[in-house]
């Protein structure tokens, strides 16, 4: 195929920032074009639909007025664990470890915090049974779950130089086998009527609400955003972590100590997902039972890579997925559109934002085939 | 380079510039990358049965042209045009390499285009058109080994590329193309990983080859080398033709002006100064490289506060395993490595930083620089964890801007500002960043009342003259200082003009430790090959 | 059946999905591209193979269906990793993620009338009895009496082997993923090499996700493929790429199903969530030992140049 035109790409020496800021915006528009196809050969209005997404994250403008901010505080409700695992897996991609398992080490950090509600009691009684002795125990622990979690892999990778982005994903199956076990078997409630779960957390577990649904969980989301924020820009370990993550050989060479800082990274980051695991069990189930793992640790990828690993940024990225989300169980109820549609329109929202990357790394130019040219003699 | 006075190839009588059929002609050509006109209107013509020299410093635009020539770039403006054998012209596109290949266009790469886990016969075929879908790698082997017989190039037709030395891989190169059925053989840097024997035996092959009628170009920089060895030689001189003359009617010193657009200074100031106690010691040393073999012998250097200690030797005898051991970036097996009286041996990397161990290493952007991130970013590597730009655990990066502006400014980096990514520096400017910042780490050693120790790879690779200077300028000003220098350097000429003493280095040992007073080149030759100890 | 050949027809039968996506990844591998979208692919091939079995009452024109679908969707790779240059890692990952959700919910709206899939009986590849060779001991039922599938790898590995070993293509398919700039300078396009082998992967993994929903299972259930894809990938690195050990690794995992499905039925204490532990743990322990004893990398290892995008005028 011979075309008069060709076209290249040069790599930017940098980019403009209109570009910068455009270019997503565009991809997303994009996607939703595309996904308003998908809808409507599924056979479903396509602005019915978005309009659907819509009500069902914000209300309407008729609930607002009457006060009614249902929706809002469930999106908010669904957006608490995006941010974290969202900043979970941008602490450790800022390093290019490849943390696949954020939703493996949330689990453990909900099965780690419901030990503590449903068994410390019973073993150590002269811990004061208050929300403001638990919650904190219960937080620590939790996160103590997630880093455990994650220290396997990094253990692996740091000493071993094993793959982490198997190892992860192994143990997020691992991870949601052994907590389905827990609370079919050993753990489960022995009055639950046939629900499969664990009992009930005591009431001084629980997360205090804000309004609605919306937990305390929210305040220790922002605050971890204002942490990791802190921690790459103004901390020698985010400048570590930064330099290890774009020149490995550079980092060695200026000291960086590679082993220490995997492992302190994927603390950290399974930390923060082992946290989201005790907001999801202490603030809104107060039970171990299906349901924690219902892909926050995988959409958390999306978040991060969204919002270019800037946990600014994560905050209202998580925000605005997990209207989709809650949008989306709307479609469910009123259009009769399985859940798993928000699956796929972020992964293809990713796809679209991935494609139209291209355009901040490189300047497409478009240019004329040499012609050949007579020649005297 | 070429030793003087063995085995200058022989001329034929008649210059072959004027009367022999033009085998190729650039004319035109212009290319520009983001930022850089790399060509700028350059014409070129060659014959042939000619040899012909392309010359230029480093960023002149020769490697530029020759890519145009093989179809990796596309120019902006130009033509090409190939002749037949009575010599009439017609324009050609090349958009690929497989087009120059088919136009009978080989190229021999400075840095080789082989795969290094297949097999010298497997790389030969690579991409040939008239291989067989079912391979038959026993004839093509056999038809290889003559090859190789009729021009004289003995290689290890079955053995895999990673196996053979550099020059028999040089030899693949060449063979590659002229299976392909070049007309057209294009060198870039042919010498440039050679010892000097090696060269000799090059420039012998491309005699032969041009007497059968091929046209030679090859890419240099170095004047010796196009001196004897070329017929004609075209300057380039920051992407433009500024000269094409044959070279019986030049010499050096003009072609050296021609290069550089002015005087260069071949000699460089130096004073005898006062030298002090051992602060490196590399004590029988031994060391695997990346693949397992062992790449230092029972190692045994010193390098004293205020010289410099040149470290001779074709690449790949040792010198990266040399750096590494010094700097706590690999593992000795056996042996010790001192700094200073501090037994550092096997510590980590951090210790030798902090023991006032500075390193220019050779791989820039590989391992010296982390071109995504700001240039403040990479001028603050060995800065970051000491006060003022640490605090406690936090770091202030108004202060590590502030830091970097202050080297910026001192050490005359030309960049938009602290802010840009490093990589989008020249290549000189990079350097004289990453020496700033080595120097800098040096004098804070000092403070500390450590001696400080530089160790520089191959700073100068690469850099036009203008960089090359500024760079040895700071050497010889760290040597002034007190700091013990450990220069690392392919060019002889380099180490004979800064070197306080010369140790050669063949097959990770040290073949002698000589002034260069006391030294020819051709001794030191002898000791890069391994044919000689002192 | 004795115990051991029971096991090992089992061990083939589960195992036979893996070889397909394993060679298939590790021809997209030699050719430096990281496919990390088998999962999605596969799973998109169970799903859409089974509707269209259903639909035309034809297993083969399932598997040819279910193929095609994950050869197109590794051309969403291939034009996001090669063409605009993404990285490859998230472009894989963006994949499975949209093509699970995907096939779940094409799960529910595929069967006849947008009935859902789920419970559904189709067609499916039967075992295939073959007489004479499927007396021999042992190893005569374990692989003579299986479906058409299982048979055709019989051809596709070794064919897989020949190309990469021994023939022209593979040569160049090979310096592409070693060393793409001196294959461009050669005069081999690289972009065309790689966009083949990705869909050639594709494909392959598609006709996994086939062999699982019409054959294995049959049928088409809410995560068919369990992480399978994640498996193969995992395969390739234990099979050092080269297809004849690929399939070595997937009798492993084919085995460790089969010693499941033993235990499980003869009754075992074991919990169920424990027993199915297994091929996950078994993966992790397995890339321990493998990366541990790998020989020298330049010899047998990662095709240099995978991960990496090419763009030829890219100075450095």
């Amino acid at each position: 195929m011979n075309l008069p035109y060709r076209v290249t790409l040069e790599k930017r020496l940098d980019a403009p920032r209109i570009v910068v800021w455009l270019v997503p915006v565009v991809s997303i528009l994009v996607a939703l074009a595309f996904g308003a196809i998908v809808l409507a050969v599924a056979g479903a209005d396509p602005l019915e639909a978005y309009g659907q997404i819509l009500t069902g994250a914000f209300g309407s403008l008729t609930a607002w007025l009457d006060g009614e901010f249902y929706a809002v505080s469930e999106t908010v409700v669904r957006t608490v664990p995006l941010i974290l695992t969202g900043l979970a897996v941008a602490v450790a991609f800022r390093m290019r470890f490849w943390n696949i398992g954020a939703e493996g080490q949330l689990v453990f950090g909900g099965v780690f915090a419901a030990w503590v509600a449903l068994f410390l009691p019973g073993v150590i009684p002269g811990i004061p049974q208050t929300l403001w002795v638990y919650l904190p125990l219960m937080a620590v622990v939790a996160v103590a779950g997630g880093a455990i979690w994650a220290l396997i892999p990094a253990f692996l990778k740091a000493y071993l130089d094993v793959d982490e982005i198997i190892t992860t994903i192994m143990l997020n199956f691992v991870a949601i086998l052994t907590y389905q076990y827990l609370f079919t078997g050993p753990w489960k409630d022995p009055e639950g009527q046939g629900f499969p779960g664990s009992a009930l957390f005591p009431e001084f577990t629980w997360l205090p609400r804000l309004t609605g649904r919306v937990t305390l969980g929210l305040v220790l989301a922002l605050a971890a955003a204002v942490v990791v924020w802190l921690i790459f820009d103004h901390t020698k370990l985010g400048y570590e972590i930064a330099l290890m993550g774009e020149n490995p050989e550079a980092a060695r060479y200026a000291g960086v100590n590679r082993a220490g800082i995997i492992i302190v990274v994927m603390v950290l980051s399974g930390g923060l997902a082992g946290l989201a695991g005790f907001t999801e069990t202490a603030g809104i189930s107060h039970r171990l039972q299906q349901g924690l793992a219902i892909g926050n640790g995988f959409t958390g990828i999306i978040v991060a890579w969204v919002a270019k690993l800037r946990p600014g940024w994560i905050v209202v990225v998580a925000f605005l997925l997990s209207a989709l989300f809650v949008g989306g169980d709307q479609l469910q109820i009123s259009m009769g559109l399985p859940a798993s549609i928000g699956a796929f329109f972020q992964g293809m929202i990713l796809l679209f934002i991935l494609g139209g990357d291209v355009f901040t790394r490189y300047r497409v130019k478009v240019a004329r085939r040499p012609a050949a040219v007579a020649v005297e003699g | 380079m070429v030793v003087e006075g063995h085995d200058r190839p022989t001329r034929p009588s008649a210059p072959v510039t004027d009367t022999a059929p033009i085998a190729v002609a650039l004319r035109g050509i212009t290319k520009t990358f983001p930022g850089v006109l790399a060509n700028d209107d350059v014409d070129l013509e060659v014959r042939r049965g000619e040899i012909h020299a392309l010359l230029g410093e480093n960023g002149a635009g020769k490697s530029t042209l020759m890519s145009v020539l093989t179809g990796l770039y596309q120019p902006d403006r130009g033509q090409i045009l190939i002749g037949d054998e009575t010599g009439s012209l017609r324009p050609v596109t090349i958009v690929s390499p497989r087009d120059a290949i088919g136009l009978g266009i080989g190229m021999v790469h400075q840095h080789f285009k082989l795969v290094p886990t297949q097999t010298v016969a497997e790389n030969i075929i690579l991409g040939m058109d008239g291989v067989p879908f079912v391979l038959d790698m026993g004839s093509v082997e056999a038809d290889v080994a003559a090859l190789s017989e009729r021009f004289r190039m003995p290689v290890p037709v079955s053995a895999f590329i990673w196996q053979i030395s550099v020059g028999e891989q040089q030899r693949v190169e060449i063979l590659k193309a002229l299976y392909r059925g070049a007309e057209i053989l294009i060198l870039d840097e042919p010498t440039a990983v050679l010892t000097p024997q090696e060269a000799a035996e090059v420039a012998a092959t491309l005699r032969a080859l041009a007497g059968e009628g091929k046209a030679i170009i090859f890419i240099s920089h170095k004047l010796d080398e196009v001196m004897t060895v070329a017929d004609r030689v075209t300057v380039l001189r920051k992407g433009r033709n500024v000269a094409t003359v044959d070279v019986g009617a030049t010499d050096k010193h003009r072609l050296a002006e021609l290069m550089v657009g002015r005087e260069v200074a071949t000699t460089i100031d130096k004073d005898d100064g006062a030298i002090g106690p051992v602060v490196l010691r590399i004590d029988g040393v031994v060391a695997r490289n990346d693949r397992g073999i062992v790449a230092l012998k029972d190692l045994t250097l010193e390098v004293r506060a205020g010289e410099i200690l040149g470290i001779a030797g074709v690449a790949g005898n040792g010198q990266r395993e040399l750096t590494e051991v010094a700097t706590g970036l690999r593992r000795v097996e056996q042996g010790t490595v001192t700094v200073d009286g501090e037994d550092l041996t096997n510590r980590p990397p951090v210790r030798f930083i902090d023991a006032g161990v500075s390193h220019v290493p050779s791989d820039r952007l590989g391992r010296g620089l982390a071109g995504n991130l700001p240039l403040a970013d990479n001028m603050a590597m060995k800065a970051y964890r000491r006060p003022p730009i640490a605090a406690g655990p936090m770091l202030r990066r108004d202060r590590m801007r502030a830091f970097a502006g202050d080297l910026i400014e001192r050490f005359n980096v030309d960049t938009p500002g602290p802010d840009t990514p490093a990589r989008n520096l020249s290549g000189g400017n990079q350097q004289k960043a990453i020496l700033a910042r080595e120097i800098t780490a040096g004098t804070w050693a000092r403070e500390r009342g450590r001696r400080p120790v530089l160790i520089a790879a191959y700073p100068t690779r690469g850099l036009d003259v203008g960089a090359i200077e500024d760079v040895r300028r700071h050497l010889i000003e760290q040597r002034s200082g007190g700091t013990a220098v450990l220069l690392i350097s392919e060019e002889l000429d380099e180490l004979m003009m800064m070197s306080d003493r010369i140790a050669v280095l063949h097959g990770g040992e040290v073949m002698g430790v000589v002034a260069p007073a006391e030294t020819t080149i051709e001794e030191l030759g002898l000791m890069m090959a391994g044919e000689m100890r002192r | 059946m004795d115990l051991l050949t029971s096991i090992l027809a089992i061990a083939v039968f589960a195992g036979a999905s893996l070889v397909y996506a394993s060679v298939g990844e590790i021809l997209t591998e030699r050719s430096g591209i990281l496919n990390l979208g088998v999962e999605g692919m596969m799973i998109m091939g169970a799903v859409t193979a089974f509707a269209a079995a259903v639909a035309s009452g034809n297993a083969v024109v399932g598997v040819v269906v279910g193929g095609l679908v994950g050869g197109m969707l590794a051309l969403v790779h291939a034009f996001l990793t090669i063409t605009l240059r993404a990285d490859q890692v998230v472009s894989g990952l963006a994949l499975t993620l949209a093509g699970g959700g995907l096939a779940s919910f094409l799960g529910q709206r595929l069967g006849p009338g947008g009935a859902p899939l789920v419970g559904m009986v189709g067609p499916r590849f039967r075992a295939i009895t073959i007489p004479g060779l499927s007396d021999i001991p042992v190893i005569g039922p374990a692989f003579f009496d299986q479906d058409a599938l299982v048979y055709l790898l019989f051809l596709v590995v070794p064919l897989a082997w020949f190309l990469l070993a021994r023939t022209r293509p593979g040569l160049y398919l090979r310096a592409v993923g070693e060393n793409p700039q001196t294959a461009d300078a050669m005069g081999i396009d690289v972009f065309q090499v790689r966009y083949l082998y990705t869909f050639v992967g594709g494909v392959m993994a598609g006709v996994a996700g086939a062999h699982l929903s019409l054959a294995y299972t049959p049928g088409w259930t809410e995560n068919l493929t369990g992480g399978r894809g994640w498996i193969a990938v995992a395969l390739v690195i234990f099979a050092t790429w080269d297809p004849r050990k690929a399939v070595a690794g997937a009798l492993l995992f084919g085995g460790v199903n089969a010693i499941q499905f033993r235990l499980q039925a003869e009754g075992t204490t074991i919990p169920a969530s424990l027993l199915n532990m297994m091929p996950y743990i078994l993966t992790i322990v397995v890339l321990v030992v493998i990366t541990r004893f790998e020989s020298i990398r330049k010899k047998v290892g990662a095709p240099a140049a995978l991960g990496l995008p090419y763009n030829r005028e890219e100075r450095t």
